[in-house]
């Protein structure tokens, strides 16, 4: 995994040189006015909301745009024509469907990774231990199949041998953290990353074999972007450390 | 008798024609009609259209039973209090669907104002078919009310004092003149009602949830298709255009019977 994102950075890194130095020679007067690069539209998936915008202050002379969704409706936006730069979706599967389209450039950037955990709330009414017997007739809530955190949910339990008996499935996984923080679920599978957002209102208990069903976060330029240049750094900027950091700290996997 | 309106109203009358139906035109037009049948043939698909149908006549049902006496009462008020209250009932018709989710969480969930009384007694609402009936109810039962409120206040209460003189009780006065004379609007009502009812989303993810065969109406489904397959939640889509274009063609009519009834008269 490393190695793509090294790959990413040596792609970008030639990218951002060339157009460097085309600023450079070129006898364009506006463009050595004006060193500011034109601003670069990001579409994220709706669980980058808190970190993003902190990764992107990282470099403040980048001016970032950020439009937050569920991974499908943004690439269902992008083939729509919404204009965009840069894509970074919350599972490999819907980013494929962004390449297959031909929406994205080829070989996206894995820049983190998050893993499912079990939530209840606080006080735990349903006095669940964990994901075993204890959640027998008890209230649980995941995401749907057809979501990224949802298809992950499903491997999961698959490599567990265990059958879940939800009594909701969600479209989205911030609905299904809601329903266990408001007590309305007993327990809910979630990304560390939500249960981290809310940890003083519920309780988190890691899942065994958890950390085999990772789901990747991609990211990639889009090909209709005029502003591919930018995007690119924004990439780059997504592997620095200081970025990392930040995803780290808010319950990110390094990728 | 015709009254000419000025040439230039057609172009923009034509643009807000073309405005709110161009997008419902395109759906059909992307819709995969060819594979139609086998997308809305898939147990998910059956489920949810089934689902909507039972909740929604069980919605329009209560809001029926409940929502007429309510319109009843409100239309013998003075004006003041009328105003009052109409704006009151009015007022889950015009929420933001997720907001209406929330209040009726916070009043029926599990640890809401009356759900936590209600759990103790051993009657759960979240995630079962009833808190999708609920949902419904809550964003659906105003439109019957509001549309025989107005009906019942427009048509006065000439016949029932004529009826009281003559001897006839409260109770049959409202059988047998009040509701008879009001037949078309109530069910204009009730169409209504349930066309919103077959619409609600927002209310019901935030309250019911969403799995298939028990809290998962058409909406739902459809929000959820789109996320992995946007040929059968366009395919779901034009179903529910469909329903819609039934009912609303349907109350359009019983609202000219019932014009018509209240000229004869």
């Amino acid at each position: 995994m490393s190695r793509r994102v090294r790959s990413a950075l040596v792609v970008g890194c030639a990218t951002l040189a060339t157009s460097l130095t085309a600023c450079g020679s070129d006898s364009a007067p506006a463009a050595n006015q004006d060193s500011r690069p034109a601003p670069v539209t990001v579409f994220a998936a709706a669980s980058l909301t808190t970190v993003f915008p902190r990764i992107a202050e990282l470099e403040p002379e980048l001016d970032v745009r950020f439009s937050f969704d569920g991974s499908a409706t943004l690439v269902d936006q992008l083939a729509a024509g919404a204009p965009a730069d840069l894509l970074a979706t919350a599972d490999e599967t819907t980013m494929d469907r962004a390449t297959a389209g031909g929406l994205v450039l080829d070989d996206p950037m894995i820049f983190a990774t998050n893993e499912l955990t079990l939530i209840v709330p606080k006080d735990n009414p349903g006095k669940i231990t964990g994901v075993n017997q204890s959640l027998d007739g008890k209230k649980l809530v995941v995401c749907a199949p057809e979501v990224p955190c949802g298809r992950a949910t499903q491997r999961l339990a698959k490599k567990l041998g265990v059958t879940l008996t939800p009594v909701s499935e969600e479209s989205k996984v911030t609905d299904v953290r809601g329903k266990v923080e408001s007590g309305e679920a007993d327990a809910g599978i979630v990304y560390t990353t939500d249960a981290a957002v809310v940890s003083d209102r519920v309780r988190a208990f890691s899942i065994p074999g958890a950390e085999n069903v990772l789901n990747n976060y991609p990211a990639a330029a889009v090909a209709a972007s005029d502003n591919q240049p930018t995007a690119r750094q924004f990439l780059l900027l997504l592997a620095s450390p200081g970025a990392q950091r930040i995803l780290q700290d808010a319950g990110f996997g390094a990728p | 008798m015709t009254a000419p309106l000025p040439r230039s109203l057609w172009i923009l009358g034509a643009t807000a024609l073309a405005f709110l139906t161009v997008p419902l035109v395109a759906v059909g037009i992307r819709v995969p009609w060819q594979d139609l049948p086998s997308l809305l043939s898939t147990a998910a698909a059956l489920d949810a259209l089934q689902l909507s149908l039972i909740t929604c006549l069980a919605s329009t049902a209560i809001s029926f039973v409940l929502g007429v006496p309510l319109a009843l009462l409100i239309s013998r008020l003075a004006t003041t209090p009328a105003t009052i209250l109409r704006t009151m009932v009015t007022l889950p018709m015009v929420l933001p669907p997720v907001v209406a989710g929330l209040a009726l969480l916070m009043a029926l969930g599990r640890r809401g104002v009356l759900g936590a009384t209600f759990e103790r007694w051993g009657i759960e609402i979240g995630f079962t078919t009833a808190a999708v009936v609920i949902a419904q109810s809550f964003v659906a039962m105003p439109f019957l009310v509001v549309a025989v409120e107005g009906a019942l206040r427009s048509t006065g209460v000439r016949h029932e004092v004529v009826a009281a003189t003559l001897g006839s009780s409260p109770l049959s006065t409202l059988f047998r003149v009040t509701l008879p004379r009001m037949a078309p609007a109530l069910a204009s009502g009730a169409a209504l009602c349930f066309a919103r009812a077959l619409g609600e989303f927002g209310a019901t993810l935030t309250f019911a949830g969403s799995l298939q065969g028990v809290t998962r109406t058409m909406p739902l489904e459809i929000y959820l298709q789109r996320e992995s397959d946007t040929a059968s939640a366009l395919a779901l889509s034009v179903v529910l255009i469909m329903v819609a274009i039934i009912i609303l063609a349907a109350t359009g009519w019983l609202t000219r019977r019932s014009d018509r009834g209240r000229h004869a008269h």
